[in-house]
């Protein structure tokens, strides 16, 4: 220990020898040399072009009046392209999975003499939703991911960031936090991990609480698709597209504005200090690679994200089965649990179907829809011949919204469906993800936390205003 | 393979043929490389074309902030070769920042392959001095050639190796230009074939050269297994409180090179 006090010691006192500004200097002489060497090797041949289309793009993407609703446009444009194109190859796969596959696949195990029960877990909770992840989320991803990759890759986000990032500063927090809610567009795990990025651990824990409001992968497809139930369901059909691309753009915009306010509220109370400066680079456009980004967005991302549901989905479904048949007296478990929470839910303007499937479900985000569609199936019978649990013929987001309607599901349902869904628990690789980077579980709590309560009492708000207007 | 002969080895098709990517197989490796530079230079896209790997790039900076590492293999050496998060320097205090610098430093790589944007590369060479700062063994892919033609910018790339000290290749990866030059640059670096020579500021600047050199002694001598004392020299001299705690603790002569470091 001697050897290195002598060390420090020598160095305090070197450091008086050669200056305080021993750091700039070194800097200043580093800038130097760069401009020095960079001069001399660097040639430019003929003058500048005089229009320069990357400048000119920039100035329209970033400019004052022009960024925001460029932005705008574009995502609603990916949406209402998702939206649309969608709803017929999940058709084509319902058909094959649902109507044809599972007759099948029960009547088999029925041949072979397989118990009624087993049976049941297998091919009525298993298999079936597994069929119903792929059937609902395969089709939206597979269209929604490449064009938002196509984006990513041509240097689209960095602008998101350029213009997010004056308001983030405003608010408190590290303008950086703009590029990591942008990353948390794709995955709040990543998202979180990405805020490594951001130098202060201040405005690191703002960025890691806040990322959660960025709408993932895991709930595009369950916003897309109660957009399309509920919203497009209600107008004309040739405004539905374009109505519930604009509604998953307004929760997507929402989450945006709740992710400012809460880091207003955080900054000025808890974690209270300035923000912050930092350089933004914008890097340049460049063309997309069409093979590569299509190639990396199925499988990096689809087949990633599809197959996390899956493995989700297998012992959902078995719940979901169980809890279905397991009775006691006369009703079901679930059916029991929905009475019950029922009068609470729908204060809030929810129901105990969508509790139920929020507690299944808190493993993965992605499968909170097929475990709704499965649970109003079994609560309100449908069903026309098999037994409680078991998934029928939705060929079509109508087939579906007849379904819920008929289990009680109303607009102000599927509004804040949209919301909660939005605000409520990150997904457990996020929680993990933030524990890991904060390696506290105060924040952790808080950052798990926090999105239900404020989920809840916007979800209260909301019905309470909705029913003194309507 | 085997069968012929000396004069096919400098052939650039028979070096092409030498390189067998292999992925994440980062088994008895014989050298390390890593993989530093600003973020947007390409960085990921160089990496992919050296290991096969698909790993995504986006044109996005900050994709990468921890490190991806992939293996491959050229003239019979294996390469383990570490992306390291894209940076502007190494000398502020983001975790991104440090695990780049820590890995460079600490990590003894065999060769620290740093990718410049060649339409930017005033701003990158920042980057680059600070890292010949660090290491002694070091090649410049000068990335991006296509683009900065594009603009009408040419770099000389011989006049800049003359002028850092370091083998210097330029290269377009998105269309695989240049990727073997830089294999066989890699190679020769980390074999010893060629010796770097790197441009060194701190030793330019008089009276810190002065100071570094004789803290530099006092380090060597408590540390003796610690590569490059020089710059912990410097980050003291600069009072850099995170180094300076590591040095109190002893914890920085505990640093070992490669296979035990981890993040």
């Amino acid at each position: 220990m001697n050897k290195t006090e002598e060390i420090l010691s020598t160095a305090n006192k070197l450091r008086w020898e050669v200056g305080e500004n021993i750091h700039d200097s070194i800097l200043e002489s580093i800038y130097k040399e760069a401009s020095n060497i960079a001069g001399q090797v660097v040639t430019r041949t003929g003058e500048k072009p005089k229009f320069d289309l990357d400048r000119f793009i920039d100035r329209l993407v970033t400019g004052k009046w022009t960024g925001f609703p460029i932005m705008l446009i574009l995502l609603a444009v990916v949406f209402w392209i998702t939206i649309v194109g969608a709803n017929i190859p999940s058709g084509w796969i319902s058909f094959l999975l649902v109507d044809s596959i599972h007759p099948w696949l029960k009547q088999l195990l029925v041949s072979l003499q397989i118990p009624w029960w087993i049976n049941g877990i297998v091919v009525d909770g298993a298999y079936l939703a597994v069929a119903w992840v792929v059937s609902v989320m395969l089709p939206p991803m597979a269209i929604f991911f490449p064009m938002f990759t196509l984006l990513e890759d041509f240097g689209y986000l960095p602008r998101v960031a350029f213009n997010m990032d004056n308001l983030y500063r405003r608010v408190g927090a590290h303008g950086k936090q703009a590029l990591t809610m942008s990353m948390g567009f794709g995955c709040n795990a990543a998202g979180v991990i990405a805020t490594r990025i951001i130098d202060s651990p201040r405005e690191k824990i703002i960025a890691i609480i806040t990322n959660n409001f960025s709408l993932c992968n895991g709930r595009w497809p369950t916003q897309i698709l109660i957009a399309t139930i509920f919203i497009g369901g209600a107008v004309p059909p040739y405004l539905a597209g374009v109505v519930s691309a604009a509604a998953v753009v307004a929760i997507a915009v929402l989450g945006v504005v709740f992710s400012l306010v809460v880091s207003w509220g955080l900054s000025k109370t808890v974690l209270k200090g300035e923000p912050s400066a930092f350089s933004l680079e914008l890097p340049p456009y460049r063309p997309p690679r069409l093979l590569q980004t299509l190639y990396t967005s199925l499988i990096d991302r689809t087949i990633f994200v599809l197959w996390r549901a899956v493995v989700f989905a297998v012992p959902a479904g078995v719940v979901i089965w169980l809890v279905a048949n397991i009775r006691i007296g006369n009703l079901s478990f679930a059916e029991h649990f929905i009475h019950w929470v029922d009068p609470a839910a729908l204060f809030i303007g929810l129901n105990g179907v969508i509790f139920l499937a929020y507690i299944i479900a808190i493993p993965a985000n992605e499968i909170v829809i097929p475990t709704i569609l499965m649970l109003t199936a079994l609560t309100t019978r449908i069903a026309a011949s098999a037994g409680a649990g078991v998934m029928f013929e939705l060929d079509s987001a109508a087939d579906t919204a007849a379904m819920l309607e008929a289990g009680g599901w109303t607009v102000l349902t599927g509004i804040n469906l949209m919301l909660f869904s939005l605000l409520h628990n990150p997904c457990s690789t996020t929680i993990y993800t933030i524990y890991k980077e904060t390696k506290s579980i105060k924040w952790t709590m808080i950052s798990t936390f926090l999105p239900i309560a404020m989920g809840l009492i916007i979800c209260f708000l909301i019905t309470q205003i909705w029913r003194v207007i309507a | 393979m085997t069968i012929d002969n000396q004069n096919c080895a400098t052939c650039p098709a028979h070096n092409l043929a030498n390189l067998v990517k292999l992925g994440i197989d980062m088994s008895n490796f014989d050298y390390v490389v890593a993989l530093a530079g600003n973020p947007n230079t390409g960085k990921s896209t160089v990496f992919n074309s050296l290991t096969g790997l698909k790993q995504h790039t986006g044109n996005w900076p900050g994709k990468t902030v921890g490190r991806t590492e992939g293996g491959f293999q050229y003239a019979e050496k294996r390469f383990k070769i570490v992306d390291l998060p894209g940076t502007y320097s190494l000398l502020s205090t983001s975790d991104d920042e440090e695990v780049a610098r820590d890995f460079i430093l600490f990590g003894q790589p065999d060769v620290t392959v740093i990718v410049v944007d060649a339409t930017r590369l005033e701003r990158n060479l920042n980057l680059v001095l600070q890292v010949l700062e660090i290491t002694d063994r070091a090649v410049l892919c000068v990335n991006l050639i296509d683009e900065a033609a594009r603009h009408k910018i040419y770099v000389d790339d011989r006049a800049l190796s003359k002028s850092l000290g370091i083998p210097v290749v330029p290269t377009a990866a998105r269309q695989g230009i240049g990727i073997q030059e830089l294999l066989r640059n890699i190679h020769d670096v980390a074999t010893g074939k060629y010796i770097c020579k790197p441009h060194r500021l701190s030793s330019e600047i008089k009276n810190v050269s002065n100071a570094v050199d004789e803290l530099n002694k006092k380090i060597s001598k408590a540390f003796p297994h610690l590569p490059n004392t020089r710059w912990i020299a410097l980050r003291l001299l600069e009072g850099d409180q995170k180094v300076i705690d590591s040095v109190r603790s002893g914890e920085i002569g505990n640093l070992k090179p490669v296979e035990n470091f981890d993040e």
